[in-house]
């Protein structure tokens, strides 16, 4: 059984909520990302989103914008990413880690080279912002030949009939994005979450996450209580944008143990 | 030979598609269905055309650029003279049609990138002829650059928003006019620039622009008695350039050529040619296509005197195109373009754009080589005015 499937069964039998953060590899720098992934875990995260960066984060907000920009200047790469995550498992050989980025890159590199190096590394699953499940028949080939979950996005604007769609082709998890907009806005709107839920799990039966502008654990726990999994990037990534080097490790900790506690309450 | 592209999946060969975000896939799969629905419709037809006419001033002439022919002593170059239509630009006849079809659709707000600011400027000049919220987006560098337009869009009543992210120039604009466009998805019309992005917009903006090549098609028999012997236009995204290829695609003794931004020449790395430089193909803004990049996929920065050209991407169907034979795709590098400005300011008394001048700085290298019977016809695509500071500062005036 593959660790996302473990891991959600695993909560599902505690009647707990999965607890998502996203950092982008590479920021504040290249010696920082594993230990702010171990960091993560330690404080309460069941699965880790590690961005990998693009020049053109077409889909991400002035934040994670800034974060990839940090990571390129850094030297991140997407081998740089996968070395990262292999380094990761030396410690962690249970927590599922998902890529999540721009197609550009993994075309550069080969969508099999590329799967066989997230199976050798242990990549869990990979999510393309810019690559819809019409434009995703490659790449999910290559994925599952080598047992890597193609994570998908469902979107408010999503309809039924692609819902469907993306049912038969996710594995893993389906990343609900809560609203129109870029990563790290300010425009949540619960109630239309709701709404939509009920709308999802009609076609999907796989755990369904829920991110893009859930920006405290007040808002994570009301998140948690429709979703099966609560995603935060942009508010960690200023975290870890505005601390000092020295507090940054303890910084993250704190913010992601707050939302963990409100998840468990 | 027959050609139809795109197929219905919206891929040209393997380019083009709908890399997109899923937010924005049900956006411009309604954009496809209504720009179908109204394609054919004849009151879009007759009210396209009537715009074309009596708002944008076509159809734009050919001229026979005989002094400079003459002075080359070969080929004979005519101007197919989209210079002359209101605005200045080929811009112009894409964005009417867009704002036709955001009219159409309930669309109040239209949004738009823009490098050169020519497409800005159409934009902006449709949105106050329609009656609509007009927002652009614009490279910060590009608006030191372009300073006249930046201020010609602000008249029609645009907000022009600078763009501080990346290398600040007109791929950084396409980002965050896609941004705008996932957050206001539902109010919003992405009016876009050129012959690229996801489908419908290359097929559609193709389609808005065959005006060109539709018109030079019926004008030159009336001028020389039969179709040239090629048609050349500069390529960025490619938006004037396969307007006026597209209706001589199937016309096999018409040879069709592109001529991309060499900028400092292909061999410096520091070029916006993708198509000449044989770039690796990739993902950008939506669409699969020869894309400039460094070995990891990360998009590089290019370089071109023209903020038109300055775009590390190419439509899809000048991909196809390539990979097919049918049309040759070459560089002119800054110099060359220059020198093809000076040239047509001096024996023509016409100042053309920056990036027109590389498609007519081509036809100026082949023209001698060939003889004075062999005719050239080069999309004049735009009008320089716009480009007063740049080549001031070239030439080391202040004005």
């Amino acid at each position: 059984m593959n660790r996302i499937q473990a891991t959600f069964d695993r909560l599902g039998q505690q009647q707990r909520k999965a607890l998502i953060p996203f950092v982008t590899a590479g920021d504040p720098s290249l010696a920082m990302t594993v230990p702010l992934m171990h960091a993560l875990v330690a404080a309460g995260a069941d699965v880790l989103e590690l961005g990998v960066p693009f020049s053109d984060p077409m889909a991400d907000g002035p934040t994670i914008q800034r974060a990839s920009e940090r990571a390129l200047r850094n030297g991140m790469t997407l081998r740089g990413v996968l070395a990262m995550v292999a380094e990761f498992r030396r410690q962690d050989t249970t927590t599922p880690v998902v890529l999540m980025g721009y197609g550009n890159p993994i075309e550069a590199m080969g969508w099999e080279a590329f799967s066989q190096r997230c199976a050798e590394v242990g990549v869990d699953g990979v999510l393309t912002v810019d690559f819809p499940p019409e434009e995703s028949h490659e790449a999910f080939e290559h994925l599952q030949r080598h047992d890597i979950a193609p994570i998908f996005l469902l979107a408010p604007t999503t309809t039924e009939a692609r819902i469907e769609q993306v049912a038969q082709l996710a594995r893993g998890y389906v990343y609900y994005v809560s609203l129109k907009g870029v990563t790290g806005a300010g425009n949540l709107d619960l109630s239309a979450i709701g709404e939509k839920l009920p709308q999802l799990r009609k076609h999907i039966k796989l755990p369904i996450g829920v991110g893009f502008g859930i920006r405290d654990a007040e808002t994570a726990r009301a998140v948690a209580d429709m979703a099966d999994a609560v995603v935060i990037g942009s508010r960690i990534v200023q975290e870890i944008e505005n601390a000092a080097p020295e507090a940054l490790l303890d910084n993250v900790k704190h913010f992601v143990a707050g939302v963990r506690a409100a998840l468990d309450k | 030979m027959t050609y139809s592209y795109p197929d219905n999946s919206g891929h040209f060969g393997p380019y083009g598609g709908i890399y997109m975000a899923e937010t924005l896939i049900p956006a411009v799969e309604e954009l496809r269905q209504q720009y179908l629905r109204f394609r054919d419709d004849p009151e879009f037809k007759a009210e396209f055309e009537y715009e074309l006419k009596h708002y944008v001033g076509r159809p734009s002439p050919i001229y026979h650029a005989r002094r400079l022919s003459d002075e080359l002593g070969g080929a004979q170059i005519y101007l197919k003279r989209e210079d002359l239509n209101h605005t200045g630009a080929h811009k112009i006849n894409n964005a009417i049609g867009q704002a036709l079809l955001a009219k159409r659709m309930g669309k109040k707000r239209v949004i738009a990138e823009t490098g050169a600011g020519m497409h800005g400027v159409a934009t902006a000049t449709v949105a106050a002829r329609f009656g609509m919220e007009c927002i652009v987006y614009m490279g910060a560098e590009d608006i030191q650059r372009q300073a006249p337009n930046v201020f010609r869009m602000k008249l029609l009543g645009a907000t022009v928003v600078p763009v501080e992210s990346g290398s600040k120039t007109l791929k950084d604009a396409c980002n965050e006019a896609i941004r705008d466009w996932v957050t206001n998805v539902e109010s919003t019309f992405y009016i876009f620039g050129t012959a690229a992005g996801p489908h419908p917009y290359p097929m559609m903006v193709r389609d808005f622009q065959c005006v060109i090549g539709n018109e030079a098609k019926v004008q030159m028999p009336e001028m020389i008695g039969r179709q040239p012997d090629a048609v050349i236009a500069c390529v960025g995204g490619g938006s004037n350039a396969i307007g006026l290829f597209h209706p001589y695609i199937e016309d096999e003794g018409v040879a069709i050529i592109g001529v991309e931004a060499g900028g400092h020449g292909i061999a410096s790395g520091e070029h916006a040619a993708p198509l000449t430089a044989n770039a690796k193909v990739g993902v950008l803004h939506g669409n699969k296509v020869y894309l400039i990049q460094d070995e990891n996929g990360q998009i590089i920065e290019t370089h071109s005197i023209s903020a038109g050209l300055d775009y590390p991407g190419v439509g899809p169907e000048h991909c196809l195109l390539k990979d097919m034979g049918r049309a040759q795709y070459v560089a002119i590098d800054d110099d060359e373009a220059l020198a093809a400005f000076d040239a047509l300011c001096r024996f023509e008394g016409i100042i053309p754009a920056l990036e027109s001048s590389h498609a007519l700085a081509h036809a100026m290298k082949i023209a001698p080589k060939m003889a004075r019977d062999k005719v050239l016809l080069v999309n004049l695509s735009g009008r320089g005015d716009k480009d007063m500071n740049t080549v001031a500062r070239l030439k080391g005036i202040t004005l």
